[in-house]
């Protein structure tokens, strides 16, 4: 008995706190890297001060916004005020139980055969977040940012959800580590017959985190700081932690789906067998931190769309290019077979 | 400790059952019509809680994905676009109470009705047809698949006219008048 709730009650509980631990650090410190990156990219030094190489800034910021006052606006929503950050931060943080990082067992919370759409699914609720801090806040500009962010989720899940299908033709299945393994038999990632579909994602990756240059729902010169603008303490600390959580999300997903998870790159070729010493693990994270840095530099390099602008690209230009290159994927995976 | 984990489905089903009920009443009883669309939220998460349960994991995933995901958002997107703040202190009238009230209770012993009629065919415990075709496990996946793209093709496709239908409709409706042209 005691044997069973220690695998099935005792290691995953163990996993799970290791994940999770792991996963704020990492939001952290991206917070770090991502100010440190954008001072480099202005030529500025960035922060410096707390610490050798400012290295102690995010552990300072979390300090404070333990500390820091936490005010609730007052007219009687004090429950939906409070629930934002709550559905904001549990299906940011609920997504890693299925992402797998590397190849062995134990390297993963779990590997459901609904993978995939498990993502999609509970990342979906995330939207409440926004759209129900935004409301609860009576305010003007918070409504405006939630009700921005609405729209801006469902019309990017559509392209997206399209992406995604591509990759599960090719894979056959919905479990993200048998997507890996696909990759891995056919020698090849998914980006190089998926580069379209990939494309595709990680635009629509980078308007569902509400990331420059699609961050119209806090846009800083027209919202004052959008759906949280009423927030302080540790409940905008959330807001904050699922942003970046919600980052790593999606760079772990494009990583999975289009650059063959902790496979090496050529996981076929024996010529390349070297490149072994780094353990899939390894593989894993360098590939996901590549999708962050290359979320920073969009920040750093890109101007913010117009709401209108932002629109007619999700609905007139990401959607029906999506839907040609399902068919044309779809098109090439049957014709080997016979199947056309 | 026994009695637990042999009775470890039925809890959550009770739990989730109630989740859904509660949520369900939950719609009717608040007057503020965001509350109400939040209750209806947890409802459709208890909802896809009891497809999981079932096996029907696909039917679970999509439930979230669709109805949580989608049309919840849209619902309350709308609601906060007509800014319905001042809906809980209007004055609500018990009138259509009587009717309501006949076609609720009418509606709800069909339901039951089925629900009786469905107990007599199958035992509940079996969820393997939810996972099966022609036999062979196969997964939930696959055997949604299988079911709606063979077996129910021809009503799948009716539906996808009528959604077609309804959507050129709102078109229509929802469109603006040309220049000159009478409403």
């Amino acid at each position: 008995m005691s044997e069973l709730l220690w695998t099935y009650v005792g290691i995953p509980l163990l996993k799970i706190l290791v994940i999770l631990l792991a996963l704020v650090l990492l939001a952290a410190y991206l917070s770090w890297f991502e100010r440190k990156l954008l001072a480099y990219m202005q030529i500025r030094l960035g922060p410096n001060r707390v610490g050798p190489r400012g290295w102690l800034q995010p552990i300072a910021d979390a300090l404070k916004l333990f500390v820091k006052e936490d005010l609730t606006p007052g007219f009687g929503e004090k429950f939906v005020f409070l629930l934002g950050p709550v559905l904001i931060i549990v299906p940011a943080l609920l997504v890693f139980s299925v992402i797998p990082f590397g190849p062995s067992p134990n390297l993963f919370i779990t590997d459901v055969n609904i993978g995939v759409l498990f993502v999609l699914a509970v990342s979906s609720i995330g939207v409440y977040g926004i759209i129900l801090g935004g409301w609860a806040s009576n305010n003007k500009f918070s409504l405006m940012g939630g009700l921005r962010s609405a729209a801006q989720l469902i019309s990017y899940e559509v392209p997206m959800g399209f992406s995604v299908v591509t990759v599960l033709v090719m894979a056959e299945s919905l479990s993200l580590v048998r997507i890996v393994e696909a990759q891995r038999e056919a020698g090849v990632w998914f980006i190089f017959p998926g580069f379209v579909a990939f494309f595709i994602y990680f635009v629509c990756g980078i308007a569902e985190t509400n990331r420059n240059p699609f961050d119209l729902p806090e846009a800083e010169s027209e919202l004052v700081a959008g759906y949280h603008t009423e927030y302080s303490g540790m409940k905008f600390a959330f807001y904050f932690l699922a942003e970046y959580a919600n980052m790593v999300v999606v760079s772990s997903m494009a990583t999975v789906m289009f650059l063959g998870g902790w496979l090496r790159p050529f996981p076929n070729v024996a010529a390349l067998n070297f490149l072994d010493v780094v353990p899939p693990l390894g593989w894993f994270l360098l590939k996901v931190a590549f999708f962050l840095f290359v979320y920073i530099w969009f920040r750093g390099t890109f101007p913010r769309y117009r709401f209108d602008q932002l629109m007619g690209l999700g609905w007139k230009v990401l959607l029906p290019v999506s839907l040609v290159n399902l068919l044309v994927v779809a098109y090439f995976v049957a014709l080997p077979r016979g199947q056309v | 400790m026994q009695f637990l984990v042999t009775h470890f489905a039925q809890a959550v089903f009770m739990l989730l059952a109630l989740f859904c009920l509660g949520g369900a009443v939950g719609v009717v009883l608040f007057r503020q019509p965001v509350h109400a669309a939040l209750s209806l939220l947890a409802s459709f998460l208890g909802v896809a809680g009891l497809f999981v349960l079932a096996q029907g994991e696909f039917l679970a995933a999509v439930q979230v994905l669709v109805y949580a995901g989608g049309v919840m958002v849209l619902f309350l997107f709308v609601i906060m676009f007509v800014n319905v703040r001042t809906v809980g202190k209007e004055v609500q009238y018990l009138r259509p109470l009587v009717p309501a009230a006949v076609v609720g209770a009418l509606l709800f012993s069909a339901l039951a009705l089925t629900a009786l009629w469905a107990l007599s065919r199958r035992p509940l415990q079996d969820p393997s047809p939810l996972a099966m075709v022609e036999g062979a496990m196969v997964g939930n996946t696959e055997a949604v698949g299988w079911v709606l793209y063979r077996d129910y093709l021809l009503p799948f496709e009716v539906v996808s006219v009528l959604l077609l239908v309804a959507m050129v409709g709102a078109i229509v409706l929802g469109r603006k008048p040309k220049e000159g042209e009478r409403p």
